[in-house]
């Protein structure tokens, strides 16, 4: 395992708004190809963890290391052209294209052509979009216009999106979230194939325990900000203070979690 | 009566205008331009005063034997949409010649319109020297007095008083900038002994008169030059009068005789400032008698500055027109150079050296009476006495 | 030093006004995101109002009581049109609403002459505030006292209804968030009248407070609205305090500014926005806006380029305008030269604002800067036309790369207010420069050469450059980088993080469309012959955005259509009737009604229904009638 390089090294990583310490301290590392989980109860700091990996939130202190960079204090976009995807707990996507155009304007940038006055982009990347839509699964809904999508495909969509510019690291906040049981497994599956396939890594939320379970090969548990257990999944089924955590739920999903938020 | 028509009307009429005129031979067409919508105070007076002249010239047998018709286009303020009416009347009307226009910058709009499409121009109301000097051209006529000449008139008053600290109170823009600057040059002429201490420049139609009158109060002036008019003069006389502005100081005033600017002060009229305007009530000449009755006979209301300004205009087209006998801008331009004619102030005549004709203004001092505003011991000044040198007035205008 | 303090009183008189209509405006704009542009016209509707009332009833309170009334009446006729006119269209396309209640204003001005009349109308005084009180030699009027007290008394009051009752507590859960209150279940349709009357009120009072110092007339509308708009934007919108300080601000600002520089008036509030929404994005007192929801149902059809048979169509229609020359007369032509120019330029904005989701409230003045630019060339170093023409929206250009850069820091309603600031800015400069610009009386004979001075061939250009200018736009809008500046409009957040440098996409916008602005300036210059700085104006800014809405900004190319049917019956009426304002004002009003979505909006959206029946339950859904 060691052979297999270090893609994202987090040390220390805090962030407070006022008086609440929305993420303290928090240390972890992921390499490639390995597939991480970060769980926890809603509010206990994941999604600001996310916003700081990739550039939207500044870290109050800490170490971001990103394929060998310090990327602490960079723009997004400039993290996602080291080679960093993401997806957002509410789908953000662009809503007056069709859903292979989504797919396409990623591309675009991807191949830096975003200045590029008199080109098609109709034309423009055309069969690698819809290689990226076929691969989650959306490939019949190219021509559809994305602001009809219904929450679980926009999720897809995203995916297709953030796989758009070849990444070593995806970043995924609450990537099922409103879709049906079979097909949350059904896209973790395929995200992890896709992950082990093209050495990918995956850092990812995720409420649903039994998704969790299955795709993670390491788990982080987060509280109030700050990491209480890590670990593989037996390791963190078996500590008593993330029981303590999910009491009573056998470790599934939290039901207040929001579920579609913003359909 | 306006001349509007019935919208469902003016399609036909358009149609009918680009067909061209079937009607031309029997009549002779004026196109008239001004800023109806924009300035209804000034230009409803002189839409009366206009329509007035065109039934007294057709009621006299027309322009040698023709009908006379002004076709009347509204410019809403805007230079741009002055050049589409001239443009209207020249291209789809075939009028014989463009007359009108309030707002300097209009009338040189419409000036340079005239000098490129080579038609004649009677710019009635614009003040600015520009028009006749700087940039005067062939086809442009003007009617009222410039800038230059009410200065001058002023002038020959203010240089009387005692007065040597003074301020001035403009708009900002190139009316009052052009008024102040005439005004204090030839002032200085008259009297190199005074100071010009402090001088304040509202924007037009916003002045926030209660600073403006306190920050000319604070440099403590003997006399005090306005140049302000309509609703920022209003606002300029109540904040002055409320915070004494005026007090032991003289004032004096372009246009402020004028009924338009005069009338709404009402009972807050101050007194004793030196103004040109037109004071209607005290002019005791048959010309002006007989224009006087026909106009109250026809509208029941008493005449403005404006009436005089839009009356003369269609007196001195026809006069133009039945003198060239002709529609042809160059005979019209023959006809008019020098051409002397009667006025309700006397006679005036066009000038062959600039094109600006003598009629001149009244200059008087304000009083109250009955609760409202006059001129007393006012005195017409003729145009042609407040005019420079013929040397001037060449280097002044283009060759 | 006496003089000083009552220089400061005097400012703060000055300010008293200001804040009045201002926090009427901040108020509706902070419930309803309504732009309410007639809220000037309400202003002024005070001033007369109350001019009727206290000339007919005498007395102290016939005064005061006339004041209030009218203040009252005023509020009346803004309930009516609140709930006749706007609550039709909530749920169009944000600054929709500001296109209905332009049309109002043009129809409140025409309608105050018709029943006021022409003349300026000299208010009374108020009873007991007529004369000045002596403060160390400086005198100052004692209504100006009245007026400095009152203004904290209207700001406790309105502190008060915000704070302490039931309806101030649900206003300010929806200036925060609308949807909430939605949520709340709150009937919002109340709400939003209430507010809305409450807004109009206060601006009627303030008009109405102004009769002892001011004349009322028909043009008090424009004088006000303006500067109201940047009050309430320097101090923050939608917050009462920022109102109140920015007024003081701007106003104490002048009072002072013009001691030492007599000519600052005109520009001096345009100066402060513009250096604080630099400075503070957001205006004094504001809070960022929380990115913009986009309207559920809006825009379900993405756009795509014409297909071959559109094409066909279009060029048939551009063969068919080239074909005018052959029947019109040179009126016709000339007319159709203006069109052409303004389709050049409602194409621009439509540009900025639909692909790129910026509106700017001073497009005018990358169109004037090509005129002058046109004009310096040809006037002052005597190029032939066709360099300056080439060169001279170069200006534009220089303008929108400049201004562009700091006003796309900015998003929503203070980009509209940064640009509008820097048009007023130009502006001001062409009309006090006086050497270079000729200030207002412009800059003439900038007539084409030869070959272009015959109205058809002026039109034929006019008409090529027109359809190259929107050809090339459409081109742009499908290409690549029409696609990151939409991905930039749809979601910062997501095209951020797929690499798209968003500030640089709109500013590369931002200029594409100064310059094409500049280009139909130019023309423009050689259509009039001459320039002026109204071709910079605020006026012609709004009919750009008039125009842009019209059409339909969801739209790719309703501006043509927008520009063609505004400017068409704009030239008609302003020659037909003296009443143009009042017929184009109830035109826009009920094309408003009419087409909520645009004429093309509307059109496009009749065409999918009926392609497609089952979508439009969807279409139709709006969040005003979701909420009930
Ligand atoms: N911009 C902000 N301002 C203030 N507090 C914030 C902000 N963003 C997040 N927080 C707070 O930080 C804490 C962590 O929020 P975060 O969104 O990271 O949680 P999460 O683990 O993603 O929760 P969920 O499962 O609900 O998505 C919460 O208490 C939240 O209220
Ligand atoms: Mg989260």
């Amino acid at each position: 395992m060691s052979m297999v390089p270090t893609l994202l090294s987090v040390e220390a990583l805090s962030k407070s708004y006022g008086g609440v310490h929305a993420v303290r301290s928090v240390s972890f590392e992921l390499r490639a190809g390995e597939i991480l989980a970060l769980i926890g109860p809603n509010g206990a700091g994941k999604s600001t963890c996310f916003d700081m990996l990739n550039g939207q939130n500044i870290p109050d202190s800490g170490r971001i290391t990103l394929l060998g960079e310090d990327t602490v204090g960079r723009k997004p976009r400039a993290i996602w052209r080291l080679g960093v995807g993401r997806t957002f707990q509410i789908t953000a996507t662009f809503p007056t294209m069709t859903v292979r155009e989504n797919v396409q304007v990623a591309l675009v940038s991807y191949g830096r052509q975003l200045f590029n006055l008199w080109g098609s982009t109709a034309a423009y990347a055309r069969e690698e979009a819809g290689r990226l839509l076929d691969l989650v699964g959306m490939g019949a809904y190219a021509g559809r216009p994305c602001g009809e999508l219904a929450y679980g495909d926009l999720k897809r969509l995203e995916l297709a999106i953030a796989l758009a510019n070849q990444p070593r690291l995806l970043l995924m906040d609450e990537p099922t979230a409103g879709m049906a049981p079979r097909e949350r497994i059904e896209l973790m599956r395929l995200t992890a194939r896709i992950a082990r396939e093209q050495s990918i890594g995956v850092l990812f939320t995720e409420h649903d325990m039994d998704v969790v379970f299955e795709h993670a090969d390491r788990i982080l548990v987060l509280n109030r900000g700050s990491l209480i257990a890590q670990g593989s999944p037996e390791e963190v089924r078996g500590n008593p203070q993330v029981r303590a955590i999910y009491l009573g739920e056998g470790l599934v999903y939290d039901a207040r979690h929001r579920e579609g938020a913003g359909a | 009566m306006r001349r509007r028509h019935v919208l469902g009307a003016g399609l036909a009429i358009a149609v009918a205008g680009m067909a061209g005129s079937a009607m031309a031979q029997s009549e002779i067409k004026i196109g008239e331009i001004n800023s109806y919508s924009l300035l209804p105070a000034f230009t409803e007076p002189y839409r009366k005063g206009w329509q007035l002249a065109v039934e007294e010239v057709n009621a006299a047998g027309g322009i040698n034997g023709k009908k006379l018709v002004v076709i009347s286009k509204d410019d809403g303020g805007k230079p741009a949409d002055a050049q589409t009416a001239a443009n209207e009347l020249v291209s789809s009307e075939n009028v014989a010649m463009l007359a009108g226009t309030f707002l300097s910058n209009i009338g040189l709009a419409v000036s340079d319109f005239a000098n490129q499409k080579k038609v004649f121009f009677l710019a009635a109301e614009p003040l600015t020297d520009a028009i006749t000097w700087s940039k005067g051209n062939r086809y442009t006529f003007r009617l009222r007095p410039s800038n230059y000449m009410q200065a001058a008139m002023l002038v020959e008053e203010a240089a009387k008083l005692p007065a040597k600290r003074w301020a001035t109170i403009a708009p900002n823009y190139e009316y009052g900038q052009s008024a102040v600057a005439v005004f204090k040059k030839l002032m200085s002429e008259k009297r190199p002994d005074i100071q010009w201490v402090d001088e304040q420049w509202p924007p037009q139609g916003k002045i926030d008169a209660g600073p403006v009158v306190q920050a000319v109060a604070a440099a403590n002036p003997e006399a005090i030059l306005n140049v302000t008019f309509g609703a920022d003069l209003v606002k300029l006389v109540r904040e002055g009068n409320t915070r004494g502005l005026f007090k032991g100081r003289s004032v004096v005033s372009f246009l402020t005789g004028e009924p338009e600017y005069l009338d709404p002060l009402k009972d807050e009229t101050p007194e004793g400032w030196i103004v040109t305007g037109y004071p209607w009530y005290d002019i005791k000449t048959p010309d002006h008698d007989k224009f006087l009755k026909a106009y109250q006979a026809k509208y029941n209301d008493y005449p403005r500055l404006g009436s005089i300004v839009g009356y003369q205009t269609i007196k001195a087209a026809a006069a133009i027109l039945a003198k060239a006998n002709s529609t042809d801008p160059e005979k019209l331009i023959a006809a008019t150079e020098g051409l002397s004619m009667p006025s309700p102030f006397g006679e005036i005549t066009f000038r062959k050296i600039d094109h600006q004709s003598t009629l001149g203004a009244y200059v008087g001092k304000t009083a109250l009476k009955d609760g409202k505003g006059v001129m007393v011991n006012s005195v017409y000044r003729k145009g042609a006495d407040y005019l420079p040198s013929d040397a001037e007035v060449e280097k002044l205008r283009p060759k | 030093m006496a003089f000083y303090f009552v220089q400061f009183l005097t400012g703060l008189a000055s300010a008293a006004s200001l804040f009045l209509v201002a926090s009427g405006l901040s108020i509706i704009f902070g419930v309803t995101r309504i732009v309410n542009f007639a809220h000037g016209a309400f202003y002024m509707l005070g001033a007369y109002m109350a001019f009727t009332l206290t000339e007919r009833f005498s007395g102290a309170l016939g005064f005061w009581g006339g004041i209030v009334a009218a203040a009252l009446v005023v509020a009346a006729i803004g309930v009516l049109v609140e709930m006749v006119l706007l609550r039709r269209i909530y749920h169009a396309p944000e600054l929709f609403q500001l296109l209905a209640t332009f049309g109002l204003t043009l129809m409140v001005q025409d309608i105050v002459v018709l029943i006021w009349g022409p003349d300026d109308l000299l208010g009374r005084r108020a009873p007991s505030f007529r004369g000045a009180v002596d403060f160390f030699g400086q005198n100052i009027p004692s209504y100006d006292l009245f007026l400095i007290a009152l203004s904290p008394v209207v700001l406790g009051v309105l502190w008060l209804l915000f704070q302490r009752t039931r309806w101030g507590v649900l206003v300010r859960a929806a200036t925060q968030d609308r949807d909430m209150v939605a949520a709340l279940g709150v009937n919002q349709k109340w709400l939003f009248t209430s507010v809305f009357a409450l807004g109009v009120f206060l601006a009627a009072l303030g008009g109405a407070l102004q009769i002892p110092r001011d004349a009322v007339h028909h043009a008090l509308d424009l004088r006000i609205i303006v500067e109201v708009f940047v009050v309430v934007v320097i101090g923050g919108l939608g917050s009462i305090i920022g109102a109140f300080v920015a007024a003081v601000l701007v106003s104490e600002l002048n009072a002072f500014g013009i001691l030492i520089f007599p000519k600052i008036s005109i520009i001096l509030v345009f100066l402060v926005m513009a250096v604080v929404l630099i400075v503070r994005p957001w205006g004094l007192f504001g809070k960022p806006e929380a990115a913009a929801r986009r309207t559920p149902g809006l825009t379900v059809n993405p756009w795509r380029p014409l297909t071959s048979g559109e094409r066909l169509m279009s060029l048939g229609a551009l063969v068919l305008a080239a074909m005018l020359p052959l029947f019109a007369g040179n009126y016709a032509l000339t007319v159709g030269s203006e069109i052409a120019i303004y389709v050049i330029f409602a194409a621009s904005l439509h540009f900025l604002m639909s692909v790129g989701g910026l509106a700017s409230f001073g497009h005018a003045a990358y169109f004037g800067l090509g005129a002058y630019g046109v004009a310096f060339l040809a006037k002052a170093a005597g190029l032939p036309m066709i360099v300056s023409l080439l060169l001279g929206p170069l200006l534009g250009l220089l303008g929108a790369a400049v201004f562009g850069f700091f006003a796309v820091q900015l998003s929503g309603v203070y980009f509209a207010m940064l640009t509008l600031a820097f048009a007023q800015i130009v502006w001001s400069i062409a009309f006090q420069w006086v050497t270079v610009t000729g200030g207002d009386n412009g800059i003439l004979g900038v007539w084409p050469d030869k070959w272009a001075s015959s109205p058809a061939s002026f039109y034929w250009l006019s008409l090529a450059v027109a359809a190259l200018a929107v050809a090339v736009l459409r081109v742009i809008v499908f290409s690549p980088f029409g696609f990151a500046l939409r991905a930039t409009r749809d979601s910062p957040l997501r095209s951020e993080a797929i690499g798209i440098n968003g500030k640089r996409v709109q500013w590369t916008a931002f200029v594409i469309s100064g310059t094409v602005a500049g280009i139909g300036g130019a023309l423009f210059a050689y259509l009039k012959g001459s320039v002026f700085p109204d071709s910079l104006g605020i006026s012609l800014s709004v009919d750009a955005l008039v125009m842009v809405l019209l059409g339909g900004v969801e739209t790719v190319s309703g501006a043509i259509i927008g520009a063609i049917v505004f400017k068409a019956a704009n030239i008609w009426l302003v020659s037909q009737t003296d009443l143009s304002k009042l017929v184009l004002g109830g035109f826009i009003v009920l094309m408003v009604v009419a087409f909520p979505k645009g004429i093309v909006g509307t059109l496009e959206t009749i065409r999918n229904r009926w392609r497609s029946p089952e979508k439009k339950s969807a279409l139709a859904m709006s969040r005003i009638e979701t909420a009930e």
